[in-house]
């Protein structure tokens, strides 16, 4: 499998006048690790949530394991997809975000048979068997009945990442997974996501984590105004960084 | 910091002297209280002493078959018109947040003209409807029609006081359940909707259920100012409980004993009304650690003596 899991061809999207991005391209190879990196409002998340079609895009491709998001292409003309078809393809991308948005009105266990039950239809035994799996994977097996108000933020985000990962997702996206955390929290949450590399997940993270970015990625991007303004595996771009705009960047979080 | 010093400077021996102080007294509360009391007991006196009250009366109609007969009537009234009210204002709630602006228009309109009348006049335009709509048929838009019926015996006294609360509370339960909904935060349909939920499925599993907790304590405020409503339903002369007493009065002109048999039930009612909300509440509370259900003596309190009656505009019943 040489075929990219995911493919950005010249991806421009704005909000209203705001052009947000401004021409992106990029691959992420299947059990990639890539994180984006940039200062905020450089279009990192917008573009995270253009590649599971949360937004529209205005202009470009994007390819999540060779099928176009959001659209069908037949001959030369674009065909939206139904809102049905857009959530079965949503089913293969999970995604870990910001404030976690677990349901507050389902347990952890809840949460996380969800979507199995209710999109997938797997059968209860099954989805709960897989569930407990999930949340024992993230650490969390003796809080399955807990409800996320109580939980702490660390584990609340825990739980988010067995919900993407009870989907069997081939492509895991993370929205800045631990910006929202108490610092002593964030080791938790990133030692859940080096397991998930190291075990060959495909992954795009926004992230201000430079040290998670260094040792579990394998690409980093550093965006800027809707841009893609140097990529490279992570030691080539922290200690060597080509452009002015990075050095500045990484002097100042470094 | 500071009463760290303080025991470093102060007495050597850690903990110190407990404070005995000599309390504020506060006359102004006695003298209150007292006030407050004379005026319960010279109500509770004259209301047992007056003999007009005719408690005797009270007792006697308390349980007759026409007050029996117009209370079942009225919670009769008063469940069909929730019900219908509840699933129309949620269909409302929806159209109103539809991205189609004809849609959320129509929703607009609907409720800005049942809002905006009296209740009352609702209940009589109903009731009047034939001198509007002589005949009602069911057909083609603009095309042949199947059948049709004179509306005098289609809109019955019962189906002008269904229609009358149930399409005016629909209006009220659009504005409820559309705030529950814009209060369930934006990243829960995100997260729904990223887990590869359609946007019906989100609405029914995420939005919805949270939704409750915010539409629930409302929403029994209105089955109870419901239940007071259907009062106004006299005027258009069908027989629920207030109309069932002012039968009775208006043959032997014991109006205040018979009121207050009205009242009597109409509390009744509340308090049980009181009762099931505070256990729905409980239901729907599940996973907030704020929000507990209001406890039951304080939330019957506010709903026995809250009313929103006045505020409807919709006038005295006679």
């Amino acid at each position: 499998m040489s075929e990219a899991m995911l493919r950005a061809e010249a991806v421009h999207k704005s909000f209203g006048r705001l052009e947000v991005l401004k021409g992106i391209s990029l691959e992420v190879k299947p059990r990639e690790v890539m994180c984006l990196l940039g200062p905020s409002g450089s279009g990192k998340s917008t573009f995270l949530r253009c590649i599971n079609h949360l937004e529209k895009i205005d202009a470009g491709r994007l390819y999540v394991d060779g099928e176009l998001v959001g659209y069908r292409q037949q001959g030369d003309k674009l065909y939206e997809l139904k809102d049905k078809e857009v959530a079965m393809k949503r089913t293969e991308i999970g995604m870990v975000f910001q404030r976690f948005n677990l349901f507050p009105h389902m347990t952890a266990l809840e949460n996380v048979v969800e979507a199995p039950m209710h999109v997938k239809g797997t059968p209860r035994q099954a989805a709960v068997q897989r569930a407990v799996e999930m949340l024992d994977r993230v650490g969390l097996a003796d809080k399955l009945q807990s409800y996320p108000s109580q939980l702490s933020g660390g584990q609340q985000q825990r739980v988010a990442i067995a919900r993407a990962l009870a989907m069997d997702p081939k492509l895991m996206l993370f929205d800045e997974p631990t910006s929202a955390l108490d610092p002593e929290l964030v080791g938790d949450v990133l030692d859940v996501m080096r397991g998930l590399a190291r075990d060959g997940m495909t992954m795009v993270v926004v992230t201000h984590e430079i040290g998670f970015a260094r040792e579990a990625g394998d690409t980093v991007v550093f965006m800027d105004d809707g841009l893609v303004v140097e990529t490279g595996a992570p030691r080539a771009v922290f200690e060597n960084p080509k452009h002015e705009r990075t050095r500045s960047f990484l002097s100042k979080v470094l | 910091m500071t009463s760290t010093q303080v025991s470093e400077s102060g007495t050597p021996a850690g903990r110190p002297e407990a404070i005995k102080a000599v309390p504020v007294r506060h006359p102004g509360r006695w003298v209150a209280a007292a006030i407050v009391a004379i005026v319960a007991v010279a109500l509770i006196r004259s209301v047992a002493t007056n003999p007009r009250f005719e408690w005797d009366i009270v007792r006697q109609y308390f349980t007759s078959s026409q007050v029996m007969h117009g209370l079942l009537v009225t919670i009769e009234l008063t469940a069909i018109s929730m019900v219908i009210g509840i699933v129309l204002g949620v269909i409302l709630a929806v159209m109103r947040l539809s991205p189609n602006p004809l849609v959320a228009g129509a929703s607009w309109l609907y409720i800005w003209l049942f809002r905006g009348t009296p209740l009352l006049v609702q209940l009589l335009f109903w009731n009047f409807i034939s001198a509007l709509y002589p005949k009602i048929a069911l057909g083609i838009p603009f095309g042949p029609s199947f059948f049709d019926v004179s509306a005098n015996s289609l809109i019955t006294p019962f189906v002008a006081a269904i229609l009358g609360l149930g399409l005016n509370e629909g209006a009220y339960m659009a504005e409820i359940v559309r705030a529950g909904i814009i209060s369930v935060d934006e990243g829960q349909t995100e997260a729904a909707h990223a887990l590869g939920m359609t946007r019906l499925k989100t609405m029914r599993r995420i939005v919805l259920p949270q939704a409750m907790r915010v539409i629930i304590p409302p929403t029994g405020n209105e089955a109870i100012s419901m239940l007071k409503n259907t009062s106004l339903v006299s005027v258009i002369a069908y027989t629920e409980l207030l109309y069932s007493v002012q039968l009775i009065y208006a043959a032997n002109y014991k109006q205040i004993p018979l009121l207050i048999v009205a009242s009597i039930w109409y509390l009744i009612v509340t308090t049980i009304l009181s009762i099931g909300q505070y256990f729905i509440e409980r239901r729907f509370s599940r996973g907030s650690g704020r929000g507990r259900p209001v406890p039951l003596a304080e939330r019957m309190r506010r709903n026995l003596f809250f009313a929103r009656y006045a505020n409807r505009g919709a006038g005295g019943a006679p």
